[in-house]
């Protein structure tokens, strides 16, 4: 016991240290949230991608509203955010008062009680208008009926194509495509000068395993049953792996373990790549002239299936307040305030409107400027995050909510290894068959973690 | 130790005569050893507090069942974290890994450095410039290097290497997924080449110019000369070089991470560390993985490289 106390306090000790060290010199000093007074200081814990500096570059909007509130910002990586927040709340620090956590952990901090639950203060305030927030978004983030969290933004995956080469080749992309048919494109399209079909294939379990597990997903596979046993192994799974590994090694871009979305979508852009299928984001990127080659020349599509109706994924950055802020109601305030209709039109009226955090709210698919600096891709993204299903993605009913990951602690350890084995199957090193038997015996153990 | 014999004699401090004469030099004898003592204290206090502390903590956290999402479940499991390094399926395949890509890098970055450090040890024009530029990559922060491998030069499209190749009427490489271990070894080659060549360049200018000139009177070829004045005269160089070089790319992590995250045989000891301490968020296990490396490392550094030395070691010199 003692041990224990002393192993945790120094854990603690450390953990803190490196919190302060990295506020102070994240944001130069000023980590304190002054209770004292009615004044008060929120720390504000985010990813640093470009929708949260937007975010913070509007925050003086929100402190003008609301006199004696201050917001400060410390920017990191998601690999530290999760070491600093997860430090922050075990050791009871109470240094972040408004911290942004993926879909993926919302989940499984709200079940541990990390997480305030903000159902009240949400469905309380009519103007907030909890019911506009996308259904799917909102089970992701939800545990039994608490909601954990508010989405800043969103998406889902689909399939990007080029058509000036589809119509070259004679060929049609239908809204609903199915894998056989985009298989089958993909090796038409398939030349020296462009690849058919940009698949990610960097081992990560947020890299290759993203497009991957729907792909499993829409193929009848899935990671676990509803008892906790794996799947990996499974006929479906196998078969939904060796398609995607036989697509790459058939159609796919050259050197497929170097990519992930970055080096796909500097392909797309670049025109060597026929078809994409990835987050939806990207349609935002691929229509942006600056950047783009092939803007204006891209249809969009749902993710394509083969044995279920949808396969689309559902990702979505949030605001949570910490169980541990000592500011939890000036806290909840500012979560609200960014993710509210007025903030979209805040973002849209100051930054532009191409700028407005996507996939959050049905509500910014109505605002006209919206949908006309976004009419490419919005209404593919409604479409889609409106259609796909977290609570049962696969052919059968599943023990966690979520699509593309499973919402064990447990998970980015499996997703990455089985990654790394199937990245060894895309060279050709080893067999599918083989890199899943030994990743079925991986799965299985973090399985067996979830059934005591 | 090796290390020790590389540092040139210093001229010490006269050691005071053995045969102590009265009472009175041996209290001042005795007096003066308590000052030294003393003196040295605080760099010793300051050097232990920041290198034997951290490991220290690092050996008990790796006695710990400690899973950073699982907070409310930490408790000490003794060695159960050892057995698992040592009987899980990770541990082997990494140490070959490491083994593998640690030794040809060295090898290949030694061999390259003597070789510009030959090319550099004579006078030219601009040889200042080539200098500096050949120690360049040396001064390129590793993940820059990494990076800059991976989308200029080994890109399978746009990169120069394909680009080469494709010129020479050889079709592009797919380096990430069909040549992981080369391509990390190319990296650290040429990421540690300079610092090789630094170090034998210092070594072949402190050569004594008179001998060599004595050797090409006495009839002896270059190559002759080469192989049998140069190369022992670098042996001290070559082994403080390898011993550094090692314990530098036993740590390499960057082009891994950036580039082959860990596949197709290139999951090193580090790697694999922290793959179990930030995504396996197992702090005990990162830290059990860790104090094994160590010890390897440890090792390696003064076993493997003191016998291996023997192959330089022309017959009674040491």
């Amino acid at each position: 016991m003692l041990v224990k106390k002393r192993a945790l306090l120094v854990g603690a000790g450390l953990a803190i240290t490196a919190i302060v060290l990295s506020g102070c010199s994240g944001a130069g000093g000023g980590a304190g949230a002054g209770a004292a007074g009615k004044d008060v200081t929120l720390t504000l814990a985010t990813v640093n991608n470009p929708q949260m500096k937007d975010m913070e570059s509007l925050k003086g909007t929100f402190e003008k509203d609301n006199p004696g509130i201050k917001v400060n910002f410390v920017q990191m990586e998601e690999g530290d955010l999760r070491a600093a927040v997860t430090a922050d709340v075990a050791s009871g620090a109470g240094q972040y008062d408004v911290v942004t956590v993926g879909a993926y952990e919302v989940p499984q901090w709200g079940a541990q009680g990390w997480l305030k639950d903000l159902t009240p203060a949400l469905t309380s305030d009519a103007a907030y208008d909890v019911g506009d927030i996308l259904p799917p978004v909102k089970t992701a983030l939800s545990v039994d009926g608490k909601q954990y969290a508010v989405p800043f933004y969103g998406e889902s995956s689909i399939l990007m194509y080029n058509k000036e080469m589809f119509a070259a080749a004679g060929l049609t992309m239908s809204n609903n495509p199915t894998w056989q048919e985009v298989a089958a494109a993909a090796k038409t399209l398939n030349t020296p000068e462009h690849a058919g079909i940009c698949l990610r294939g960097k081992p990560g379990w947020g890299d290759l395993f993203a497009p991957l597990t729907t792909v499993v997903q829409t193929f009848g596979g899935a990671w676990y049953d509803n008892n906790w046993k794996a799947q990996v192994n499974s006929p479906a799974f196998t078969e939904g792996v060796n398609f995607y590994v036989d697509l790459l090694k058939t159609a796919g871009e050259k050197d497929p373990v170097s990519n992930s979305f970055t080096e796909c979508l500097n392909q797309l852009s670049a025109g060597k790549v026929a078809m994409w299928y990835d987050a939806s984001v990207a349609a935002s990127i691929l229509e942006d002239p600056t950047t783009s080659k092939v803007a204006g020349k891209m249809g969009y599509v749902h993710a394509p299936v083969y044995k279920t109706k949808e396969s689309g994924w559902l990702w979505s950055w949030n605001l949570a307040v910490p169980a541990t802020s000592k500011n939890a109601d000036a806290a909840v305030k500012f979560a609200k305030w960014a993710t509210s209709k007025e903030y979209q039109q805040l973002v849209g009226t100051t930054l532009g409107w191409t700028r407005v955090p996507p996939g959050a709210r049905t509500s910014t698919y109505s605002i006209p400027e919206y949908k006309k600096a976004a009419a490419a891709f919005a209404p593919i993204t409604l479409e889609v995050m409106n259609a796909v299903n977290p609570v049962q993605p696969g052919l059968n009913p599943q023990p966690w909510v979520g699509i593309q990951y499973v919402t064990i602690p447990e998970f980015q350890d499996v997703g990455n290894q089985v990654a790394q084995l199937v990245a060894d199957a895309i060279a050709g090193r080893t067999t599918v068959e083989e890199a899943l038997a030994k990743g079925q015996v991986i799965a299985q153990a973090a399985g067996d973690k979830q059934k005591k | 130790m090796t290390t020790a014999s590389f540092a040139p004699d210093q001229e010490r401090t006269p050691v005071p005569p053995a045969e102590p004469e009265g009472t009175a030099t041996r209290l001042a004898l005795k007096k003066r050893g308590r000052q030294a003592r003393a003196l040295v204290m605080p760099a010793l206090i300051f050097s232990i507090v920041l290198t034997q502390v951290p490991f220290l903590v690092t050996i008990a956290f790796s006695m710990l069942q400690w899973n950073q999402l699982r907070p409310s479940e930490i408790k000490f499991n003794w060695f159960e974290n050892y057995s698992v390094v040592f009987t899980g399926p990770d541990f082997l395949p990494s140490l070959m890994s490491t083994v593998i890509i640690t030794g040809s890098s060295v090898v290949l970055s030694l061999l390259l450095g003597l070789f510009f450090a030959v090319l550099l040890d004579r006078k030219f024009l601009g040889r200042g410039l080539a200098r500096t530029l050949m120690i360049t990559p040396f001064l390129v922060m590793p993940a820059a290097a990494a990076l800059l491998w991976k989308w200029s030069m080994l890109d399978v499209n746009v990169g120069m290497v394909n680009w080469a190749l494709n010129l020479l009427g050889l079709p592009a490489v797919a380096w990430n997924t069909d040549l992981p271990v080369v391509t990390i070894v190319i990296l650290l080659t040429w990421q540690y080449t300079p610092f090789m060549m630094l170090i034998l360049l210092a070594g072949l200018q402190s050569q004594s110019r008179e001998v060599l000139e004595a050797a090409s009177v006495d009839g002896a070829g270059p190559w002759r000369t080469f192989q049998w004045m140069t190369l022992p005269h670098l042996r001290q160089y070559i082994e403080i070089s390898t011993l550094l070089g090692t314990i530098m790319m036993l740590q390499a992590f960057d082009p891994i991470a950036i580039m082959t995250k860990g596949t197709g045989g290139t999951k090193t000891l580090s790697y694999l560390l922290y793959e179990r301490a930030f995504i396996g968020l197992d702090v005990g296990q990162a830290a059990a993985f860790g104090v094994v490396t160590v010890i390897i490392t440890i090792a390696v550094a003064s076993i493997a490289l003191r016998t291996l030395f023997k192959v330089f070691i022309n017959g009674g010199e040491r």
